[in-house]
């Protein structure tokens, strides 16, 4: 279970909440009390009640007095909503950088060591500076408990601070709609201890995959299938999603499509090579083309032969 | 039946027959009523549209559709429902039909360029829907089209787009249209300041639609242009910039409300007085709020992005105006229930309309505020709260508007009355589904749940469940009011020419008008809701 409202789940809590209370109030006041004048007056003038109309064309007094009022009023929901909301803009300079990127359905988080993850860990009491990159299309990064949302443009960086002051773990969204498992695009921020986070950040990521001692092939490729979010969008169990199983794939034949030609190609580790850093040059039919974009640069020769182990695992079974 | 041997503009005879009659005619009446019929069209598509999205959204997880199709209907829905019935709907329906009438003119001022306009909708619409029936299926982009997506979808949002672009020309000849007929056209006698306020609302909307749309019409062309030709105005992934993509987007849409918006509020000043039997308080000052409303609304746009990355001199810039433009709307709604004070007022079910429009505009009105702070707004800003408050405005403030002018313009268009009992029941089922529908999306959009979700995770689940039995009761109401109007337009009583004691001029002329309205154009020498009887005056 996820934790809801605190207040002080993020120092932008109390400061957005308030905001809200106060332009909730006076709009529940004006609602209320404009509907039962409307109410009061249709009952008590009724034409049964009330025969003849009192002719009345207006009242320049009554005009000033309910053009003030409300201006008075917005005026000061305005300030209460910038004052609340300039906070978000002064990041610290002491903010611990993370550097988020998403892309067509998944999040992945990389910290200052190199380490990737698709959870997002941050340090309690600690500010947080996430660098915001999108890949392909917008997307928005939308911490509800957090009172946070940040849209994520391709082609320019955009940031989002916090700093959480309870431990635990939170929803994250993706706010802007972006195809087909939008609402899918989801994942979790971890508030952990401070000595935690910085052993976690702290420690050598090149020594990262030697060190977590997985030994079984099938956890260490789901797991670089999952840190790339690559499980966005295919499976381990045979069943289509946006893009083929990783399941049977090996050594099978396939039919794909190149430059609109359909040809026969055995799925070699060429050809699971080619599937990620060319993903749109051959593509299996029945799928479309242009969803997934490259991970040249990213997933690293070693972390690819993992990957190919735990497909050969998949489809040997 | 008067002393001359009139004819009502359906009987009228032209050298079209049939239908022909119709689809060729100049007359204002009948090209209002063209509007009608095609917009009802549209509109309960997109009611389906909705229906289905409610039913999908009844439970977490797969319901009855897939994710592809949920996202094709809510854009479709959202297409259809602005771009073919909201922003057309009052003007081209009423304004048509009551413009000429309510100044005193036997037409509008172009009467061809009028039917050339409700020519280009029907095409507009054709082509907007006809990817429907095209391989790759309808568009998956919302109705914002929204780059760099937009540009990098499978589906097929040009036509839908093109579509777009063919309906704003519709729009600008309307707006165009009522401005020169409102110039020249009023009954000697008829001040500025005399005319009614609808007139007066269609006037302001006339000039957005012809200062905004081409805006929108620019930027549907780039869009095709970077489709078609890779020319990179929105997609960074050929040099362009998408939030570039999203300010000239909304420096038309925002506008866009208030050329629905607009005309709605007319149509509650002229309900109002009729119904309470009273001249309607500070006519000038609404007036000016509508001018001021109209003017004001063309600044607000960069309210729509507020997370999308803008600067903080923007960002408050923006807010600002938000909150003054919220100011004239608060004053209208001052000064419709002043109005009721020391009323005499008829419990008719247009009054009814109008009353419960002005709760549901309040409540879309209010929830723009939590909307328009900034500190609120990036915690709602993209969630079910936005849906909520939109559809108060458009589809409670707009819809219950236009539901309450055809209640009571009726007997004027038809010549003859409704079932008044099941007009009102109608009625207040479909507020109570209203409110059952949109009212939970407030709560579901507080407690953080995105818009244009097809899934949602379980703690979602209770609201959404209320939110779409409301759908249902709401389908209810909408079925019982269609029914009595379509079988009252051909079984009603026959209607007197002023069955409500109206003071405007629609109300001197037969229900339904004659072909060319007035047999004499009338002249104007008292206000248009002067209640007190001929000899106080």
């Amino acid at each position: 279970m996820y934790e809801q409202s605190t207040n002080n789940a993020s120092s932008f809590v109390s400061q957005v909440d308030s905001a809200f209370v106060f332009i909730f109030g006076i709009s529940l006041l004006f609602l209320v009390g404009i509907t039962a004048f409307m109410v009061y007056y249709i009952i008590r003038y009724r034409k049964s009640k009330n025969t003849e109309a009192t002719h009345i064309e207006g009242n320049n007094k009554l005009e000033i007095i309910w053009t003030i009022i409300p201006t008075i009023l917005v005026l000061s929901m305005f300030y209460y909503g910038w004052s609340g909301w300039k906070f978000q803009r002064e990041i610290p300079e002491d903010a611990i950088p993370i550097k988020t990127i998403a892309r067509m359905w998944s999040f992945t988080f990389q910290y200052e060591n190199g380490l990737i993850t698709d959870t997002l860990y941050v340090p309690r009491d600690k500010a947080v500076n996430l660098d915001l990159v999108a890949l392909d299309v917008l997307h928005s990064l939308y911490i509800p408990a957090f009172r946070v949302k940040q849209d994520m443009v391709p082609g320019k960086q955009t940031n989002i601070w916090f700093e959480s002051g309870m431990e635990g773990e939170y929803e994250i969204f993706c706010a802007e709609y972006c195809g087909l498992r939008h609402s899918y695009m989801q994942s979790v921020v971890k508030v952990i201890p401070p000595e935690e986070f910085e052993a976690m950040t702290r420690i050598d990521s090149s020594k990262l995959t030697s060190n977590n001692m997985i030994v079984d092939t099938r956890q260490a490729g789901n797991s670089i299938a999952r840190k790339y979010g690559c499980n966005a969008c295919h499976t381990a169990d045979g069943s289509k999603l946006i893009g083929p199983s990783y399941k049977n794939i090996m050594g099978r034949t396939r039919t794909v499509l190149i430059d609109g030609e359909e040809r026969e190609v055995v799925a070699d580790e060429d050809y699971i090579r080619r599937s990620i850093y060319e993903p749109n040059a051959e593509i299996v039919k029945g799928y479309e083309k242009g969803l997934m974009l490259s991970y040249k640069d990213q997933v690293s020769e070693e972390e690819f032969q993992k990957l190919l182990e735990y497909f050969k695992y998949l489809s040997d079974q | 039946m008067t002393k001359h041997e009139t004819v009502s503009f359906r009987e009228a005879q032209s050298r079209y027959k049939g239908i022909f009659a119709w689809i060729f005619s100049t007359d204002h009446k009948r090209i209002g009523l063209l509007y009608l019929y095609s917009i009802i069209i549209f509109f309960f598509t997109g009611v389906i549209l909705g229906a289905a999205m409610k039913l999908e959204l009844l439970a977490p997880g797969k319901t009855v559709m897939d994710a592809a199709t949920y996202n094709a209907i809510f854009t479709l829905h959202g297409v259809i429902m602005i771009f073919l019935v909201v922003i057309p709907g009052l003007p081209a329906i009423f304004g048509n039909f009551m413009l000429p009438i309510m100044i005193g003119a036997k037409d509008v001022a172009f009467p061809r360029l009028n039917l050339l306009s409700w020519w280009i909708y029907v095409i507009g619409a054709i082509i907007a829907l006809s990817s429907l029936f095209m391989s790759g299926g309808p568009p998956d982009t919302g109705w914002t089209f929204y780059a760099p997506y937009a540009f990098k979808t499978n589906t097929n949002m040009l036509p839908a787009v093109i579509g777009a672009f063919i309906l704003g020309f519709s729009s600008i000849l309307t707006g165009i249209n009522f401005i020169v007929t409102i110039h020249r056209m009023r009954a000697p006698g008829m001040t500025w300041f005399k005319m009614p306020l609808f007139p007066w609302t269609l006037y302001g909307t006339g000039w957005i639609q012809i200062l905004a749309t081409p805006i929108v019409g620019i930027t549907l062309l780039m869009i095709v242009g970077e489709r078609i030709f890779s020319i990179g105005f929105f997609d960074p992934a050929l040099g362009g910039d998408p939030i570039l993509y999203q300010h000239l987007f909304w420096i038309y849409s925002h506008p866009a409300v208030y050329i629905m918006i607009l005309p709605a509020m007319g149509a509650i000043s002229e309900i109002i007085p009729t119904f309470a039997n009273k001249s309607i308080f500070g006519y000038k000052v609404i007036v000016i709020s509508t001018l001021a409303i109209a003017f004001v609304g063309y600044f607000v746009w960069g309210h729509h992005m507020f997370t999308s990355g803008m600067s903080g001199t923007a960002l408050y810039t923006f807010s600002l105006l938000t909150f003054i433009v919220a100011i004239p709307s608060a004053i209208k709604v001052f000064n419709w229930v002043g109005t009721l004070h020391k009323a005499s007022i008829q419990l008719e079910t247009p009054f009814f309309w109008a009353a419960s429009f002005l709760f549901v505009f309040m409540i879309g009105g209010l929830s723009g505020l939590a909307l328009g702070a900034l500190a609120t707004n990036v915690h709602l800003h993209d969630t079910a709260f936005v849906v909520a408050h939109f559809h108060f405005i458009v589809f409670g403030g707009v819809g219950f508007a236009f539901m309450g002018a055809i209640h009571y313009w009726f007997p004027k268009i038809w010549g003859r009355m409704y079932n008044s009992k099941l007009a009102t029941s109608g009625w207040i089922i479909f507020f109570i589904g209203f409110c059952t529908l949109y009212l939970p999306m407030f709560f579901l959009g507080v407690s953080g749940m995105p818009r244009r979700y097809y899934d949602y995770v379980e703690r979602f689940h209770g609201p959404n469940i209320v939110s779409t039995i409301g759908s249902w009761v709401l389908i209810l109401g909408l079925v019982i009011i269609v029914y009595n109007l379509i079988r009252s337009a051909y079984k009603g009583e026959k209607a007197s020419k002023n069955p409500w004691g109206g003071r405007t001029l629609e109300w001197s002329v037969d229900s339904p008008p004659t072909l060319e309205n007035f047999e004499e154009i009338p002249v104007v020498t008292r206000g248009p809701y002067d209640y007190r009887k001929k000899t106080e005056a």
